[in-house]
């Protein structure tokens, strides 16, 4: 049996998926990429070598930022090309328009069975990323997960600044204010929703199968206010956070 | 034939605007009329035609954009802040030694920034129309008049026709070989990369002995042809390389984190649709009838984005499409510049009727985005290469 790894070093988190003949997936596995990607990178093949995987005769594809820092790996492969293969492959459908939202940046990829049709990515700004999220979280002293559970619960709130630095400084301003915190959650998901939103918005979404990719994939109440904005079904599962390394594993079945 | 060593040549043309820092004094020490310019459409003929030296000015590095931004705003674009800065700071020789220098209303950072630079050298500012109306035409063929006349006026010497026939054919001898080695891009396994051929294009600016630089480039065509060379061993692509056509804003000042990046990443620049390449040699200028007149059309009709509706533009793309077999195209963007910025609707849209892919890439000349244009640059080869 041949056994074919992909490995995605993101900005926040570290992911690997091992796919199978029959590109079943064998194993995958997650952890925070830290200070160093080369160190993750070695972590990350230490603990597939224990959990039994045959890595020494895989093919391994390495994507994400950090995707230069993998020693071991026989290719690198953009993680736009990356969350395009591996989203077709969790969500099925010959027609995605993923959003990939991502620890410091979020892409939108329109990708026809499997290939990059075209994609955009926002600039120098954390605008609409897992970042952004993670600062307003603890800035509100909760768990970013929480937080976006609360959300579900505000209304009637806003937030204006894209800037991270500024809108922490209006959510301070709310806090002082007095503003219930769900209310305060509830602007910050908005705000995120409204900037993935307008990025989308330039790409073509009729007739795409929508769906979210990236760390922030299980953010239910998230997914479900980017939906709600675009005024159409938008799905995503547990398995999202691995679409780039799924992606990578089986660009790595192609070499 | 005598051989050149390709590899040295395209060397000495990439380092050609510092090492021509020592000639320009040399021609100012022997008392020749050196003329700054910015812009493509700085009609070159009328400062050839009176034996002088027409220069570059366009900045490429930001190095000087903190100075100009001492005066003008930060959300400016950042080849007007640093062409600025340049002239402001004394930073440039070519500015330095420039006794006159050339601007044109092209946009409108650009020609409030001449007004700034007026306090401190001899500038004259040309009067670009927005379009190529008759109106439009008549005004062109004014200013064009208006330009030898103050030439004529500061250097003390006379535009005769004689003159302007022979620069006229040496400025069209020199675009005609720049165009000739860049035609060299439609084999289907061109003998050049798109970063020797910016090179040439971008050095052939620093050449001011413009006869040898037409026997030199036709040397270096034949040797290029001779040598058949294979470049795509250089280039990282297990097939043939993704065929990519470069177009939007000036590149001088990004040209490192784009061009050989793209060249490093299963591509290869095939056509410059800007300033540096296309607008600046397609196109010769006619000799039969009025002189000023067919210098007007000349450069009246080259594509910029500051021509209102631009047609000629989309037509260029068109047909360099068809021409050099592309397979993507990629829009680089200055920061700032609303006419390109604006007009990218357009071309993304001329990009789908050719069922080609597109990107649209804004970068300034930091180096703060370049590991985001790096990643922008490999997802878009990868579309070809898979």
């Amino acid at each position: 049996m041949s056994t074919y790894i992909g490995i995605d070093i993101g900005s926040t988190c570290a992911k690997a998926a091992v796919l199978g003949d029959n590109k079943e997936i064998v194993c995958k596995i997650i952890r925070p990429t830290g200070w160093s990607s080369i160190k993750v990178a070695e972590d990350i093949i230490a603990e597939l070598k224990e959990a039994g995987v045959a890595v020494d005769t895989a093919k391994i594809v390495a994507t994400g930022y950090g995707r230069v820092n993998v020693p071991y790996a026989d290719k690198t492969v953009t993680e736009i090309s990356c969350h395009a293969l591996g989203a077709t492959y969790i969500f099925g459908g010959e027609n995605l328009l993923v959003i990939d939202i991502g620890g410091q940046d979020t892409k939108i990829i329109e990708a026809v069975d499997g290939n990059v049709a075209d994609f955009l990515m926002n600039d120098k700004c954390s605008a609409g990323t897992g970042r952004f999220l993670e600062v307003m979280a603890n800035t509100l002293s909760m768990e970013p997960r929480d937080m976006c559970e609360l959300a579900r619960h505000g209304a009637d709130t806003t937030i204006s600044s894209l800037c991270t630095v500024f809108a922490e400084s209006e959510v301070i301003g709310l806090i002082g204010r007095g503003e219930h915190k769900e209310n305060i959650a509830y602007a910050i998901i908005e705000s995120i929703a409204d900037k993935v939103i307008s990025q989308a918005t330039h790409m073509p979404i009729v007739n795409k199968r929508i769906v979210v990719t990236g760390g922030l994939c299980d953010y239910d109440y998230l997914i479900e206010a980017i939906g709600r904005k675009l005024g159409t079904d938008v799905i995503s599962n547990e398995d999202a956070r691995y679409a780039g390394a799924i992606g990578a594993a089986l660009f790595a079945m192609r070499l | 034939m005598n051989n050149l060593n390709l590899p040295e040549v395209f060397e000495t043309f990439s380092e050609q605007r510092k090492n021509s820092f020592i000639k320009v004094r040399e021609y100012r020490d022997k008392g020749t009329p050196i003329v700054g310019a910015y812009c493509t459409y700085f009609p070159k003929e009328l400062v050839t035609a009176i034996g002088g030296v027409a220069v570059s000015l366009c900045a490429t590095s930001d190095e000087t954009i903190g100075s100009a931004e001492e005066e003008l705003p930060k959300n400016l674009c950042p080849l007007i802040k640093s062409s600025y800065g340049f002239a402001k700071t004394d930073k440039c020789p070519y500015f330095y030694f420039s006794d006159l220098v050339v601007g044109e209303t092209t946009c409108d950072g650009k020609k409030k920034m001449y007004e700034y630079m007026r306090r401190f050298k001899d500038v004259h500012v040309m009067q670009l129309p927005q379009n190529q109306e008759e109106e439009s035409f008549k005004l062109w063929v004014s200013e064009i008049k208006k330009m030898a006349a103050r030439l004529e006026d500061k250097f003390r010497v006379k535009i005769t026709e004689d003159r302007l026939i022979s620069a006229i054919k040496l400025e069209n001898a020199v675009r005609e070989e720049l165009m000739e080695i860049s035609e060299l891009m439609k084999e289907d396994s061109p003998v050049l990369t798109g970063t020797e051929l910016f090179n040439i294009l971008k050095g052939s600016e620093y050449r001011f002995d413009k006869e040898e630089l037409v026997e030199e480039l036709k040397r270096i065509k034949e040797n290029l042809i001779e040598q058949s060379r294979v470049i795509t061993d250089g280039l990282k692509s297990s097939s043939r390389p993704m065929r990519i056509l470069l177009t939007g804003c000036p590149i001088g000042g990004v040209f490192d984190k784009v061009v050989p990046v793209i060249e490093s990443n299963g591509g290869l620049v095939v056509a410059y649709e800007n300033c540096n390449g296309m607008k600046n040699i397609a196109n010769p200028v006619l000799l039969e009838g009025d002189l000023y007149e067919n210098i007007a059309r000349r450069y009246l009709d080259i594509g910029c984005s500051v021509m209102s509706p631009n047609k000629n533009r989309m037509d260029s793309i068109d047909s360099l499409i068809e021409e050099y077999k592309v397979d993507g195209i990629m829009e680089i963007l200055l920061p700032m510049c609303h006419t390109y910025s604006v007009e990218s609707g357009f071309i993304r849209a001329a990009a789908k009727n050719h069922k080609l892919p597109f990107i649209s890439i804004t970068t300034d000349y930091s180096s703060a985005d370049s590991e985001q244009v790096k990643l922008r640059i490999s997802a878009f080869t990868e579309i070809f290469n898979g």
